[in-house]
């Protein structure tokens, strides 16, 4: 269970994060929606523990894990798949499944992780996470690696991003799969609504503020009725 | 000559030539100044210089995936060696040749080896040439490596030359030229690696004479600790031809590195281009190593080992 209390992040007298504060309960898929520039993406990095917010706790199974670094937050049980993926030079997408899962695996193994997401793994195994790849690619490696952990909280930042509409129901797969086999939480970052229905819980985050939070029942048919504040929202039928 | 390998000699050999015994097919090794074994076959001669020290080495034209092994070490400190090998191959072969210099010094005084380098490749040979640079040993001895590697191109040929130098090597002047004729084409990847109080230099000078002669220059740098590194590289294009250079560096701690490009077209048609990135580890590398629960100094070892892979 990771709970926040007060998180507050200002920058560039902006207050980016005004005392947010919230709950995931284990075994549970939460979407954080909203529109953009709204403090989502600095809300994961703070969880995961690459921002550090001014005030406010970060409590995670009952410990106090504000001030741990990255490595510690992440051997504690917390994964994140990058918004905008990280490119590397010389690093192969085989290298990168391994440190991830913190040993050297076997190809066939390493394989599982990448046709999950789609990707033919014979294609990529053996190239290097460079800007040589496509937007999607990046993205679709991105998830292998972080789904790869089975961490116990895993945050994915806008994992749909970049990703075909074609592939969108496998995309969905990996989190419905994922959820079940690590019997851990999920949080995901999105702005469509395919998204938003496999939620157990969606909370609305703008100008820094909680604005809505609650049960998809409760909040997805709100957002889809008020046009009004739901722009930020892609709908895929025709609404 | 017949005599077995001891340990030093296999460990050093594995290090800069991947063998850990006699290799099969040509070889020539030599070991504190002296050659120590020799082999040739039906197609690739090897001959010692009768001037000065250093080898011939004739290979027949249209021979195939043959391999040549000319490993240089020295255990042997306060000794300077210099040695000319000069490569002959003939018209449309196609072989691979690996070189490189192992110093292992435990003493206090100076080792050192140049190993002058020729290439004169007919039309249409192929050649693919690995060169690594390795020292190591307890003794505050310098170890100085000074490779100079000259490539001549016939109308048609080929060249691709990998250098590594890892570590270990406190000294280094590394100059390679290359002049290349009609449809030839040269690809130059060098990896460095220095560190503590090291230097490094590197020195890339090719000329593009003929039709449609092409070059690529890759340099991939980490420089550690107190270590200096120079990068010059100077191309010339004197027809229609294409040259391209990267020269991409990681600076660490206090170390320097210094970039020089220098191109010049002497004809319209000529196409060059330099690149040159310089600066430390990028944070978000780290970053995401890290959310992967790697500790900084593993996220930073990761990040080098596969830069210079
Ligand atoms: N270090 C920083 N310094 C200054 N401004 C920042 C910093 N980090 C984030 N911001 C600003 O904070 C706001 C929130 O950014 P954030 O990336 O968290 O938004 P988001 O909700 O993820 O948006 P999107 O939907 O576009 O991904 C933006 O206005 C952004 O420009
Ligand atoms: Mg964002």
């Amino acid at each position: 269970m990771l709970e926040l209390k007060n998180i507050c992040f200002k920058r560039d007298n902006k207050q980016i994060l005004d005392h947010i504060s919230f709950t995931i309960d284990d075994n549970k898929l939460i979407v954080i929606t909203g529109p953009n520039g709204g403090g989502k993406s600095t809300l994961a990095k703070i969880i995961m523990g690459i921002e550090k917010p001014d005030s406010g706790e970060i409590i995670l199974n009952g410990e106090n894990i504000t001030n741990l670094s990255i490595t510690d937050r992440a051997k504690n049980g917390i994964g994140f798949a990058f918004q905008q993926p990280v490119k590397f030079k010389g690093i192969t997408v085989y290298d990168l499944i391994s440190l991830s899962l913190g040993k050297k695996i076997k190809f066939s193994e390493a394989c599982n992780y990448l046709s999950a997401v789609g990707l033919c793994p014979r294609d990529y195994m053996n190239r290097e996470v460079n800007a040589s790849l496509s937007g999607g690619e990046l993205k679709r490696i991105e998830l292998a690696t972080v789904v790869a952990r089975k961490s116990s909280l895993t945050i994915f930042d806008e994992p749909e991003a970049g990703i075909d509409l074609w592939s969108f129901s496998s995309l969905i797969d990996v989190f419905t799969n994922m959820k079940k086999e690590i019997s851990g939480s999920i949080v995901i970052i999105s702005h469509q609504e395919r998204i938003l229905n496999i939620a157990d819980k969606i909370i609305l985050i703008s100008n820094g503020k909680i604005k809505e939070s609650g049960s998809k029942e409760e909040i997805l048919p709100r957002l889809l009725n008020n046009t009004k504040s739901c722009k930020f929202l892609k709908e895929d039928n025709n609404g | 000559m017949d005599r077995k390998l001891n340990h030093l000699e296999k460990f050093m050999l594995k290090k800069i030539s991947d063998i850990d015994d006699f290799p099969s097919g040509a070889f020539n090794i030599r070991e504190n100044g002296k050659g120590i074994r020799r082999n040739t076959t039906k197609n690739i001669n090897i001959v010692s210089k009768e001037d000065k020290q250093g080898i011939d080495i004739f290979i027949k034209e249209n021979t195939k995936n043959e391999m040549v092994h000319i490993p240089v070490i020295l255990t042997e400190s306060g000794f300077t060696d210099i040695v000319y090998n000069d490569f002959y191959i003939g018209k449309n072969a196609d072989v691979t040749i690996v070189a490189g210099c192992g110093i292992h010094n435990d003493s206090c005084e100076t080792s050192e080896h140049d190993g002058i380098h020729r290439f004169f490749l007919e039309e249409g040979a192929k050649v693919k040439y690995i060169e690594k640079h390795y020292g190591d040993g307890e003794g505050t001895g310098k170890r100085i490596l000074n490779p100079q590697t000259i490539i001549e191109l016939k109308d048609g040929s080929s060249l691709e030359m990998e250098t590594v130098q890892i570590k270990g090597v406190d000294n280094a002047i590394r100059q390679t030229s290359g002049k290349l004729g009609n449809e030839t084409n040269l690809v130059i990847t060098e990896k460095i690696m220095t560190h503590g109080a090291q230097f490094a230099r590197t020195e890339f000078d090719v000329v593009l004479d003929g039709k449609n002669a092409s070059t690529h220059v890759i340099s991939r740098a980490v420089a550690k600790d107190a270590s200096k590194q120079e990068f010059v590289s100077k191309i010339e294009g004197n027809t229609e031809c294409y040259g391209h250079v990267e020269c991409d560096a990681i600076i660490m701690d206090h170390a320097t590195v210094k970039a020089i490009p220098e191109i010049l077209a002497n004809n319209i048609d000529a196409r060059l281009i330099h690149e040159a990135t310089i600066g430390k580890i990028a944070g978000e590398q780290m970053t995401k190593l890290m959310t992967l629960g790697l500790s900084d100094k593993e996220a930073e070892s990761e990040i080098i080992n596969g830069f210079l892979k």
